[in-house]
Formats: C-alpha cells, sequence, structure tokens
C-alpha cells in the first residue's frame, strides 16, 4: 500500500490528553473530576493517557495537551515537568498554584528548605519535634517552589483555586476541537 | 462658567476648571484604570496605573495628578499604555505576598479587579517572596504588610478626614513600608481613634477587621466619598 492510499483510509488518530499532579493539594483533579458525567463524553472525544486517576506509571510519548497542578516544590516535580513538556504539544498550567506557586509557596518567605522544615517540624509542633533526619526517603526540595512558567514555556493558563469545571470543560471542549477555534491564550508581553 | 476644552481618545471634551485629566474622562463617560486614587482623598499618583499619552510629551503622565489643559490631546487607551499597566500589576503582584485563594479580601479585592480587567492570566517576573510580618495588636483591625501595595490611602483618609495621622511610611525603595505611629504596633498608636476609615479606604486585604477569615472582609470605600461630602458641605455642623 503506498503511503498515499494508507493516509485516505486510516481512521484518525484519537487525541491523546493527560494530566499531571505536582505540588498542589489535589483540589484542582476534584474540580475535574466534578465534571461528573460529562467524563464519559470526554471518553468519547480522547484517551487519557497519564493521570493521578489513571494507572500510568511513566508518563508517554506523543501527548497532545495536558493539565498540570501544581507548583514546582522538589526534584521530582521538576524532573517529571521536563518530561512532560518534552512529549507533549499543548501545556496548560492548571489552577493557581500551578501559575503563581499559591500555598504552595507560602514556604519561600522562611528562606531554603532547611528553615521551611525547621518551622513545619519543630516550630509548629506541640512536644518536640525534628526535622526528618532521612533526606533520602522523601525527594528533595527545590530552594524556592516555582510556578510552572519559571521553568517551562506554558501554552495557556487556567486560573483559579481550583478552576471551575465549567471553565475545565471550556478549555478541554476548545482544545479538543478543530484548529477553527483558538486553541490557546496569547501571551503577549 | 469658563469651560477648559480638550480632546480625549479623539472626542472632544468639555471639563471644569481645575479637574484633573482623571476627572475629565470619568466625566465624559470614559473610564480610566486607578488603584491608589479614591474619590474622596486627595491623589499622590502612587501606583502609575492611571498612566495617559498626552500629545507633544514623549513622558506619560499621572492622570489623577495632572491638569486638564485647554486644547490638550490625550490617549488613555493605546496599545502601549495596556501593555504599561497590565507590567504595572504584575510588579504589584511579584512585589510582596498576595496569596489570593487564603486572602480575607478575596473576590473583594482592587488590584485582583484591576488585573482581571486587563485580563493578566500570570506573572512574567519571578516573584519576590519578601519575609514580612502581620501586626494584630489593634483591639479591632489588623495590619498585613503582605497584602499592602503601598497606595497611602490609609495615611490619607488618617490624616485627611480623621485628622489624627496615625499612619505614615518609613524605609525607601522596596523596604517602604506603613507605619503606625513612630513604628510603634499599631494598639499602642496612642493617636488612633478607632475609627476604622483606613480600614474601608485599603483597596486589598492589607488592612482588615479582626475576625474575617478568608474572602470575608469587605471594605465599604464609598465611605470615604460619603464622609468627605459631609465634610466638605459641613452637613454635619450645626
Ligand atoms: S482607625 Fe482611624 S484613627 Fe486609627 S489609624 Fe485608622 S483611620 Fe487612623
Ligand atoms: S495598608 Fe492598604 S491603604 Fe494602606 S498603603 Fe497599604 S494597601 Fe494602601
Ligand atoms: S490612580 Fe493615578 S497614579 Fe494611582
Amino acid at each position: 500500500m503506498s503511503a498515499k492510499s494508507k493516509n485516505r483510509t486510516a481512521p484518525k488518530p484519537r487525541p491523546r490528553i493527560a494530566t499531571v499532579w505536582l505540588a498542589g493539594c489535589s483540589g484542582c483533579h476534584m474540580s475535574f473530576l466534578d465534571l461528573d458525567e460529562w467524563l464519559f463524553e470526554l471518553a468519547e472525544l480522547a484517551d487519557v493517557v497519564y493521570s493521578p486517576v489513571a494507572d500510568v506509571k511513566e508518563y508517554p510519548e506523543n501527548v497532545d495537551a495536558v493539565l498540570i497542578e501544581g507548583a514546582v516544590a522538589n526534584l521530582d516535580n521538576l524532573e517529571l515537568l521536563k518530561k512532560v513538556r518534552a512529549r507533549t504539544r499543548l501545556v496548560v498550567a492548571f489552577g493557581d498554584c500551578a501559575i503563581t506557586g499559591n500555598v504552595t509557596s507560602l514556604r519561600n518567605p522562611l528562606g531554603g528548605p532547611d528553615s521551611a522544615l525547621h518551622r513545619a517540624y519543630v516550630e509548629e509542633v506541640d512536644g518536640n519535634g525534628s526535622p526528618p533526619s532521612d533526606r533520602t526517603t522523601v525527594p528533595e526540595l527545590l530552594p524556592k517552589v516555582l510556578p510552572l512558567h519559571q521553568v517551562i514555556k506554558i501554552d495557556a493558563f487556567l486560573r483559579g483555586c481550583p478552576p471551575s469545571p465549567a471553565a475545565i470543560r471550556e478549555l478541554l471542549e476548545q482544545t479538543l476541537s478543530p484548529p477553527s477555534k483558538s486553541r490557546s491564550k496569547k501571551d503577549t508581553p | 462658567m469658563k469651560v477648559t476644552t480638550l480632546t480625549i481618545n479623539g472626542e472632544l471634551v468639555s471639563a471644569s476648571p481645575g479637574t484633573t485629566l482623571l476627572e475629565a474622562a470619568r466625566e465624559n463617560g470614559l473610564d480610566i484604570p486607578t488603584l491608589c486614587a479614591i474619590e474622596g482623598l486627595s491623589t499622590v499618583g502612587a501606583c502609575r496605573l492611571c498612566l495617559v499619552e498626552i500629545e507633544g510629551s514623549s513622558r506619560l503622565q499621572p492622570s489623577c495628578v495632572t491638569a486638564a489643559e485647554e486644547g490638550m490631546e490625550v490617549r488613555t487607551d493605546s496599545d502601549r499604555l495596556q501593555r504599561y499597566r497590565r507590567m504595572a500589576l504584575e510588579l504589584f503582584f511579584a512585589e510582596r505576598n498576595h496569596v489570593c485563594p487564603v486572602c480575607v479580601a478575596n473576590g473583594h479585592c482592587e488590584l485582583q479587579d484591576r488585573a482581571r480587567d486587563v485580563g493578566m492570566d500570570h506573572v512574567r517576573v519571578p516573584y519576590r517572596h519578601p519575609d514580612l510580618s502581620v501586626d494584630i495588636t489593634h483591639e479591632r483591625f489588623g495590619l498585613d504588610h503582605n497584602r499592602c501595595i503601598l497606595c497611602t490611602r490609609c495615611v490619607r483618609a488618617c490624616d485627611e478626614l480623621e485628622g489624627a495621622h496615625t499612619w505614615d511610611l518609613a524605609g525607601r525603595g522596596r523596604n517602604t513600608h506603613v507605619i503606625t505611629d513612630l513604628n510603634e504596633p499599631w494598639g499602642e498608636a496612642l493617636s488612633c481613634t478607632s475609627c476604622g476609615k483606613c480600614v474601608e479606604a485599603c483597596p486589598t486585604g492589607a488592612i482588615f477587621h479582626k475576625g474575617s477569615t478568608v474572602a470575608e472582609m469587605e471594605h465599604r470605600r464609598d465611605r470615604i466619598r460619603f464622609i468627605a461630602q459631609a465634610r466638605g458641605k459641613k452637613e454635619w455642623t450645626p
């Protein structure tokens, strides 16, 4: 079969979408799940190839669009974020932690990770607390919590803490509809 | 009565003598975004949100403190102005810790409103995340430096309407901050009459009623104009 005729007969590939959970409270994903029965329609329109609510271990190649919840707070977040950017066409900063650092970045004014751990494990506890001594079991904290766009290029920003289900749906519908509609908000300085 | 005639965005408008460009625009139904200006208090040109272009001058001028003059040609909404306004707002958000979802004024904040108006969806400069304090020593009110944009509305409300002058600014540059009395805790500031005018004037969640939690602090900013008018017309003097 020639390449040309193959193109003509092959069914249109289904869009591949994903959601990622970095340093956030999972509220954005709860809001996503609040789309309730529309999630069945979404399943008709696209394949969800990676998500905290799907049992997939490795972020796959060739993803069309991803919603990323949460800020970049530790080395794991950083690594995954870079992988996601390299493997995805449209990257959406999903919710205020992803866009501004938000509550996750409340530790930034305290100084580096050590002062943040001291605040959490020593100052704010009843009795004698101490910071975790084994710092290898959990991912290493970055010096500062960062919003996504300070680490990678972001194509669209979905505001809200959390974004409303309606806003999530609108963005997904726009993304999955033919390219006549605008796909992302322009980011003009 | 003699009037001043000028053009704003290509439209011929008239203004009564002594008005500012901001007043002239608003009298003619054209809005210019503002933050530090509030009806009832003097204007200081602190926030630079109300900048306009004036034909023949390469410098942008804050319309809240620029007098309307005969024959002026003014633009309030050019691409350049819109770019600068968004940048000014981004700098406000980057300067201190405006964590809106956990702020007492979430949903009732003028800084938030202006950002929404210009379609700001993220901040392009790095956040400074300074380590700032909260003063809750006053019996009824609190001050959160994290949310303060240094508009000086509190300073002017307290000085011009209450006559107490409890508030002022201290420090320079990025260390500038509001203080009560001689940089004492608000609860120990003897000049404060606890009238609450500064609370009503504040555009953000920086000054709040104690006990208000997330999104509960609604400033009644129209009270400032109401009090100023009543005083100006001597409505309360027998
Ligand atoms: S409560 Fe009244 S007197 Fe006290 S600082 Fe505020 S405006 Fe001034
Ligand atoms: S405390 Fe409020 S009114 Fe006073 S300068 Fe700060 S933002 Fe303005
Ligand atoms: S409103 Fe004119 S400078 Fe702030």
